[in-house]
């Protein structure tokens, strides 16, 4: 297979701050490329110099077999963007701002109007399809402003943080508005922080910190990297912590982290709920009073700590993305 | 099709999309209605006994002066309105897209002749009621307003510039502020640039609000007879000085508003 989006040494650099620093990227046609790190590690700046948006200091990219740099005009015909903030017009309705997309996109009047119609039905909008987009709650707005990324149907597409800030629920309806996206052929390039989206949608994942890749691979390849799933425990007692320490020592393969302060434990597990039994079992038996135990998912801290050593460093926290089990 | 084409037609969805906004959101209407109305009442009652203008009525003089200011201060709607879809990441979303490059700003300077053309005419409406005349004809009448609407679009040009160079929306309208005060009002907009002392009346005299609130008078009919003739070539010849300045301010800010525009960060 080809790559149809291939990115060779991306640089940007403002002032003293590296937002990119030396990034190469390769998406073979009609796949997904998870880009994952925590806000500020680069993806923004990695999608916007690949829709033409900014400039990078260094690198050069191709688009479904255009330069990012000397043909912009024609990789803007052949991608869709998504941005992170839902960039739709308020003031407008949901059918105006399709219709409005498709024509800037030169589809002409009756076919910016058919597919602007069959994408509101299709993203379940067509009730509110009339209603101006202030009225909208927050996972309407990115439901269109994905369909306004389509309108044209573009063999490329950009979707940064697609899910962001969005409900449970309207995040599970997104993810499978993608997939069905995908289905269809087209080439995804996906930022997230939540590794658990990563895992549901990407082929491939690379994760990003301070502008430089830290990791490559397919969601499995990655989990077998950090080590399937955690194991919390909180003791009630500071002086517990080195027994419960030994405890999970026991059934984890990788390193236990020790927050003192929180008296908190976690550990890296793969054995599924019959380990966590066990881990129950002996925390019981060495008398060892807790607080409270659980199984998560990694998430994107857990894949920090692992791969640098460090929690993933941004200037906001970000939301927890595992689900507790 | 050809780029000139594209261009037309993309400005004009561009333009549709504002136009759509001006309906949904009748109170930004609203506001840009009511504030020439009361600068037309404040100035005429507040002010119109005190100051004297030699051989004529201050209403009559004033309205040119109002006019012009009010046409001034609505290029900052562009310029709003563009720092708004900036912050909103509307502006991301155009430039992403393969339309023409210019017709976002062609686009939004054309429907925002809009709120100019409704400001001037409930000016005229309101002046007509407090004892505004034209007297020229209304062939006359007529040019004047369109040389008004012309610097006005020119002007909107360079908010859209400065609107694509501020970071939000309350800054370019405390940006429009600085620029737009002095050239106001540092003009023969409200008293005669003659009254003006030293470097204020030069300024005054080669003020290029000034050229289009003197045209205006003129092609109203509002100068009185026996008001003493200007002596600085600006103001004799207003309306050729203020085409001048339309023609130039459109070729400076046009390119470098659509330069701005298009250039990635």
């Amino acid at each position: 297979m080809s790559a149809i989006i291939e990115a060779v040494g991306l640089a940007k650099y403002y002032k003293e701050v590296k937002a990119l620093d030396g990034l190469d990227l390769s998406v073979p046609e009609g796949t997904i490329l998870g880009l994952l790190g925590p806000n500020g590690a680069g993806k923004t700046t990695a999608v916007n110099i690949l829709t033409t948006l900014i400039r990078p200091n260094a690198g050069s990219a191709t688009v479904a077999g255009a330069n990012v740099l000397t043909q912009p005009g024609k990789v803007r015909k052949r991608i869709g963007l998504s941005g992170q903030f839902a960039a739709v017009d308020e003031n407008l309705t949901g059918f105006e701002n399709l219709d409005m997309i498709g024509r800037l996109y030169h589809l002409g009047r009756d076919t910016a109007r058919t597919r602007s119609r069959e994408l509101l039905d299709r993203f379940d909008l067509a009730d509110a399809a009339d209603r101006p987009v202030k009225t909208y709650s927050g996972g309407m707005r990115r439901r269109l402003d994905l369909a306004g990324a389509i309108v044209a149907e573009p063999p490329v597409l950009f979707l940064d943080e697609p899910t962001t800030g969005l409900d449970p629920r309207s995040r599970t309806d997104m993810w499978g508005v993608i997939r069905d996206l995908v289905g269809k052929g087209t080439t995804l390039l996906l930022t997230t922080q939540y590794l658990e989206e990563a895992d549901q949608l990407a082929d491939d994942i690379v994760v990003i910190d301070h502008g430089k890749e830290i990791a490559h691979g397919t969601a499995d390849e990655l989990k077998a990297m950090i080590g399937g799933e955690r194991v919390e425990v909180t003791v009630v007692s500071a002086d517990t912590i080195g027994g419960a320490r030994e405890i999970l020592a026991r059934f984890s393969g990788g390193e236990v982290q020790i927050n003192e302060r929180a008296r908190k434990l976690v550990a890296p597990m793969s054995g599924g709920s019959e380990e966590f039994r066990h881990v129950l079992r002996d925390l019981e038996g060495a008398g060892i009073a807790v607080y409270d135990v659980g199984m998560r998912r990694p998430t994107l801290d857990d894949v920090f700590l692992t791969l640098t050593g460090h929690i993933a460093e941004s200037e906001e926290a970000p939301e927890p993305a595992g689900v507790q089990s | 099709m050809n780029n000139l084409m594209w261009a037309a037609l993309d400005s004009h969805v561009i333009a549709k999309r504002n136009i759509i906004k001006i309906k949904r959101v009748p109170e930004i209407l609203m506001f840009v209605l009511i504030s020439p109305i009361m600068f037309v009442l404040l100035f005429a009652y507040v002010f119109g006994d005190s100051i004297v203008i030699p051989g004529g009525s201050y209403r009559e003089f004033l309205i040119g002066g109002i006019f012009a200011q009010t046409v001034v201060f609505g290029a900052t709607f562009t310029g709003a309105g563009l720092a708004d879809d900036m912050q909103k990441g509307i502006i991301s979303r155009f430039r992403s897209l393969p339309m023409n490059r210019a017709a976002v700003l062609v686009g939004r300077t054309a429907s925002d002749v809009i709120y100019n053309v409704l400001s001037l005419f409930i000016m005229a409406l309101t002046g007509l009621i407090v004892g505004w005349r034209i007297n020229e004809g209304f062939v006359s009448a007529f040019f004047g307003f369109a040389l008004l609407l012309a610097f006005a679009y020119a002007f909107s040009w360079v908010m859209a510039y400065v609107g694509l160079l501020v970071p939000s929306v309350e800054v370019i309208n405390n940006a429009a502020f600085v620029v737009i005060f002095p050239l106001t009002f540092v003009a023969n907009t409200f008293v005669p640039a003659e009254n003006l002392p030293g470097v204020l009346r030069t300024f005054a005299e080669w003020n290029p609000v000034s050229a289009v609130t003197q045209a205006a008078r003129e092609l109203f009919g509002n100068i009185p007879p026996g008001t003493p003739e200007p002596t600085v070539w600006p103001l004799e010849n207003a309306v050729l000085y203020t085409i001048i300045w339309i023609v130039v301010i459109i070729a400076i800010f046009a390119p470098l508003a659509v330069h701005r525009y298009s250039k990635p960060g």
